[in-house]
């Protein structure tokens, strides 16, 4: 009996958990040897059952993310497997669940009943990588239209842009005679039709199938009724980009809603798994490009992971840890600056608030200029640390006419940053706007999601955290210095746009708490290398294996699931983006209230198109 | 007191508008003219407008600035290899370039057709570059460097917008007055303003000679 | 004043006769019609409106140019208009995707007439670092005309007004008295850009007939490999 607890103390509950898996589900999980996670391959009949156990009896509530993988070609087997990472609310490593279907006809049994926060991201998996989910309520594209033929993201489907599978591309050196993709393509667009497509007599599915059933059953062209259907966007102006909704009414209050996306969809993952490891550094800046720096934390923390899981590899030193920190806190204050921005504008406030916001933004962009070269896209952290160091002085040098320069202390400019002007900024937007009763008036109590279904939903980041869950990447899964700072998790609990709009104020707060106790280590590292091992390779080698690394982002929890074959490319490279995953809990928010309310939950989420569409 | 949250917000506003004309006459109504005047506009004590009025006066971009690269030659009254490319077409710049938009054309030698250590060719499209500056981070030879001309709208992009090795081509002196403190660090870092291949050759160059001089006494 | 300077005089009266480099800024108008395009252009040139439309990442630089510290406000181009009905400019600003060319193009098509196109950053003039991507347009000038590109990734709010500028100086370069610049003084409407269609791929209607010819070509080429087959297996 007292040996049976000794045992049970020196295994970890994720240990635990999968132990007690395995004696619950015997033969329809099994362990996996492959490098960097912890978890089991779940036999695809039994998977609703092991997730609904897993989910209620373990204790691993919340879906973190939900992915498919292409194995084609791979000793793993000619398989697509799909990848759920969960979590336990209190903190610790995730618990990863996988099953596996034939390339051929796949099909999985769909866990939008156990998490509705998987209903776009099997939708997703879906459009990009084909895989059908038996019982998903509404399993349509979701990136690309109805009608688009192929699933983009298997190995096997070629866009007409291409030139090879993996980069640095031969043709570009030591024969690099200069030609315009275009040119060698028909059409001289980049597109390329299925053998034997014309446009004689062709019905575009595109349109057709989005207002086909909406939900309700009401139609489009039933203008007669008092039930309409609303297209909001893409082009709108408070819809943060090219976002669209499709909005079922029932005379102004909302029945049902249809978040539209894939008007920003980039291919990021396609281009990504093309890329070589460090090539995606810039190309993370471009996902959420009002925080680069932090989309650069989370690619660089999944990253090193994998490198950890080598033989040489030097952690980065503590410097560009606290300059990261530096980098990423400032980005959490000028992101949600901004979205509170954002947000009165929507709210009708005609941009008075985002034009206050915005002085603090160049500012603060005037540092990230000077310190990475960019005011956006940063592409400042490598893996190991970071590009350059900071410099002595913020400082700039005339080169065309008219050029007017600046030179300030870089520590002097920081200081006066942090103590002094961002604190300012700050309870000015909060004079300016939390008492004002216009705001009160269409803020509380509007929108409102519960604790319940924020986890259910896998909503993340402040969404998460305004609804009473406190839950934060930072002190959960903790990465770089974090554990030495002191700050505390905010959250708020009513779940409304009202607590999602005071929880920003507060995380600006508490960003400062860490920014003060980060100057003295700036201070104190003054010199010391910021970058671990040897700098100057654009081709690190990276071991085979996966991981997924994540990072606290202003909008959330953003991860990077990549997965390696120890070749110069990844294999698997996945985002899981807060600003796409909120939006599901979107319908359930906005659900009773009027449409005019819509915007302004919309703006309370606040997402970000190049993230949502990636 | 309903209507005090809106009024204590238009305080707010009132500040901002006030705190402009605080300024102006702080600064005699010449708020934009002197030099001096344009790092506290432009800084953290800014206060009331903030507006940089751009084609009058600009901005100067930090030396770390990244926009299109250019490539560095030697100073077109350099004594030995006026105008000469600082590029020894190794790659690694292709390679390290995430849209992969720079394409070389290695330089080979007309008579024993050996590739040489300079570019035949080299191009890049900006259309397609993400101003990342992966291209200058790697290059071994400080030979690709990141510009600050941002000033490049133009009306035409088919012919305009791929940049020859010719359009690429600045002398090392432009490099040294955008970013004097970099040029700085990089020269000591390569032991002398010259490139790389001109110290070594030199450092081969003085060691004969020393070692003539020796034999010689 | 001397005979010759008096010619001199008349010679510049002249409408065909440039205005010498250094004398532009002192000379205004030197005939009826330059003072009419003088007017008309000065009236345009300072109250483009541009549309309040953002597509991606540059849309960012150029809500921070329209805003305190850049102030579009100065050339008279503060006010975004929501409606392409009321906009006269159309900053495409960031990766057009094919999904999203569709609304682009019919929204081109709203607006009115004299209208222009900015193409910000290197995504809309030529696909960016995107353009490999299978949903990236490589470039918006393959579906609508634009008038000024803005390169960069992103172009800074300083680079998008120098795109402005050069913008005004092409307003300012449009002349009644020549018609090939002004169109939309020509009879009739002016001609629509034909909408793309999302078909299995994008679909351009103004090359249904290359579509036809490479179906065509595409069918007999698989119908010469199975007759080659068959000669082979025949063989
Ligand atoms: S890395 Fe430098 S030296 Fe090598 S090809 Fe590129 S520019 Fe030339
Ligand atoms: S800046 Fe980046 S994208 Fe541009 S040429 Fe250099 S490496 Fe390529
Ligand atoms: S040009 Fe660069 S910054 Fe602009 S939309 Fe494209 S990727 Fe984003």
């Amino acid at each position: 009996m007292t040996e049976h607890v000794q045992v049970a103390e020196t295994v970890t509950p994720l240990e635990d958990a999968i132990n007690r898996l395995e004696a619950r589900f015997a033969g329809a999980v099994r362990r996996d040897d492959r490098e960097g996670y912890s978890g089991v391959i779940v036999d695809p009949g039994k998977l609703v059952e092991v997730a609904t156990f897993v989910r209620d009896t373990l204790g691993f509530s919340y879906l973190s993310s939900a992915t498919a993988v292409d194995y084609l070609g791979k000793s793993e087997g000619d398989h697509l497997e799909m990848v759920y990472h969960t979590y336990n609310l209190q903190g610790g490593p995730a618990l990863v669940l996988k099953t596996q279907t034939p390339r051929g006809e796949a099909t999985l049994p769909s866990l939008v009943g156990v998490w509705p926060g998987a209903n776009f991201q099997e939708r997703e998996a879906w459009d990009l990588m084909g895989i059908r989910f038996a019982g998903h309520p509404n399993l349509k594209r979701i990136l690309m239209w109805e009608g688009f033929h192929g699933h983009p993201l298997r190995k096997d489907w070629r866009e007409a842009y291409y030139e090879q599978d993996t980069k640095p591309f031969d043709s570009r050196w030591p024969e690099g005679h200069v030609s315009r993709a275009e040119e060698h393509n028909p059409y001289g667009k980049n597109v390329t039709y299925p053998a034997g497509f014309t446009l004689d007599d062709y019905e575009s599915q595109a349109e057709k199938a989005l207002y086909e059933d909406v939900p309700m059953g009401v139609h489009v062209t039933d203008m007669a009724t008092d039930r309409v259907v609303v297209s909001m966007g893409p082009q709108h102006p408070s819809t943060h980009g090219v976002f669209r909704m499709v909005v079922a009414l029932d005379g102004e209050t909302i029945v049902a809603l249809e978040p539209v996306m894939g008007y920003l969809h980039r291919n990021h993952e396609k281009i990504g798994e093309r890329n070589t490891f460090l090539h995606n550094m810039p190309f993370t800046d471009r996902l959420d490009y009002f925080c680069s720096m932090s989309n650069n934390l989370g690619y660089a923390v999944a990253v090193e992971k994998l490198l950890a899981l080598g033989k040489r590899w030097d952690p980065p030193t503590y410097r560009a840890e606290a300059i990261r920190v530096l980098m990423v806190e400032l980005t959490r204050i000028l992101n949600h600056l901004v979205a509170i921005g954002f947000l009165l504008n929507d709210l009708g406030a005609y941009f008075t608030p985002l034009m206050y916001a915005i002085i603090e933004r160049e500012l603060i962009l005037d540092f990230f200029e000077a310190v990475s070269g960019s005011r956006m896209m940063c592409n400042y952290m490598r893996f190991g640390g970071v590009a350059y160091d900071l410099p002595e002085r913020i400082q700039s040098t005339a080169a065309l006419v008219n050029d007017r320069v600046r030179d300030f202390d870089t520590m002097h400019y920081l200081r006066a940053l942090i103590n002094d002007r961002l604190p300012r900024a700050i309870d000015q937007t909060n004079d300016l706007l939390t008492t004002n009763e216009i705001i009160t008036n269409r803020c509380i109590g509007v929108g409102v999601l519960t604790r319940e279904d924020a986890i259910a939903y896998s909503a993340a980041g402040p969404v998460l955290r305004a609804s009473g869950v406190p839950y934060d990447v930072r002190r959960a899964e903790p990465y770089s210095i974090y554990p030495d700072l002191e700050f505390d998790v905010a959250v708020r609990y009513h779940g409304d746009i009202y607590d999602r709009y005071l929880i920003r104020l507060d995380e600006m707060r508490q960003s400062i708490r860490i920014l003060k106790q980060v100057l003295p280590i700036l201070e104190e590292t003054r010199g010391q290398p910021f970058f671990a091992g040897r700098g100057g390779q654009y081709n690190p080698r990276i071991p085979a294996g996966e991981a997924y690394g994540r990072a606290e982002n202003p909008k959330g929890e953003l991860g990077y699931y990549v997965v390696s074959d120890g070749g110069q490319n990844p294999w698997r490279y996945h985002v899981r983006s807060p600003s796409f995953i909120n939006l599901t809990a979107l319908e359930q928010m906005c659900k009773g209230h009027k449409v005019a309310d819509v915007v302004g939950i919309l703006g309370s989420i606040d997402i970000v198109l190049g993230e949502v569409d990636r | 007191m309903y209507g005090s949250g809106i009024v204590r917000g238009l305080g707010v506003t009132l500040k901002h508008f006030v705190n402009t004309y605080l300024e102006d006459i702080r600064w005699g109504f010449r708020r934009h003219v002197p030099d001096e005047a344009f790092p506290l506009r432009q800084g953290l004590e800014t206060r009331g407008i903030f507006t940089v009025e751009y084609p009058d006066e600009k901005i100067a971009t930090p030396e770390r600035f990244r926009f299109i690269p250019f490539l560095v030659v030697d100073n077109y009254d350099h004594p030995e290899r006026p105008g000469h490319d600082w590029c020894t077409s190794c790659g690694i710049c292709a390679k390290a370039c995430p849209p992969q938009c720079i394409w070389i054309v290695r330089g080979t030698n007309p008579e024993t057709g050996r590739p040489v250590p300079e570019p035949a060719e080299f191009y890049i499209d900006i259309d397609i570059c993400m101003n990342c500056g992966f291209c200058a981070e790697f290059c071994p030879f400080d030979a690709i460097k990141m510009d600050h001309d941002y000033e490049l709208a133009s009306y035409d992009r088919t012919s305009a917008h791929i940049f020859n090795k010719q359009r690429l081509s600045k002398e090392f002196r432009y490099w040294q007055s955008i970013a004097p403190t970099r040029a700085a660090e990089e020269a000591q870092a390569r032991g002398g303003w010259e490139h790389k291949d001109v110290l070594k050759q030199r450092e081969k160059e003085a060691r004969a000679q020393a070692k003539a001089s020796e034999s010689g006494s | 004043m001397t005979n010759s300077n008096e010619n001199f005089l008349k010679e510049l009266h002249h409408p065909d006769v440039p205005v010498p480099e250094g004398m532009q800024s002192a000379v205004a108008v030197t005939s009826f019609g330059k003072l009419i395009d003088s007017i008309y252009n000065w009236g345009r040139r300072n109250s483009i409106w541009p549309m309040a439309f953002g597509l991606a990442c540059c849309a960012i630089e150029m809500i921070a140019t329209a805003s305190s510290r850049f102030d579009q406000a100065r050339f008279g181009m503060e006010v975004l208009r929501a409606s392409p009905r009321q906009a006269d400019l159309m900053i495409v600003s960031g990766t057009v995707t094919k999904k999203m060319v569709v609304p682009i193009v019919r929204l081109y098509n709203q607006m009115a007439e004299p209208k222009y196109v900015l193409a910000m950053g290197a995504c809309a003039i030529g696909g960016g670092p995107f353009k490999e991507g299978y949903n990236v347009v490589s470039g918006i000038d393959k579906y609508i005309p634009v008038d000024v590109y803005v390169p960069g990734c992103p172009p800074t709010p300083q680079a998008l007004l120098h795109g402005l500028i050069m913008m005004q100086k092409k307003i300012d370069g449009q002349s009644f008295g020549n018609r090939n610049s002004m169109p939309w003084y020509g009879r009739g409407p002016s001609e629509e850009v034909p909408v793309p269609v999302l078909g299995p791929d994008i679909v351009d209607p103004r090359q249904a007939y290359l579509l036809r010819r490479e179906a065509a070509a595409a069918i007999s080429a698989a119908e010469a490999e199975t007759a080659s087959g068959e000669a082979d297996s025949g063989v």
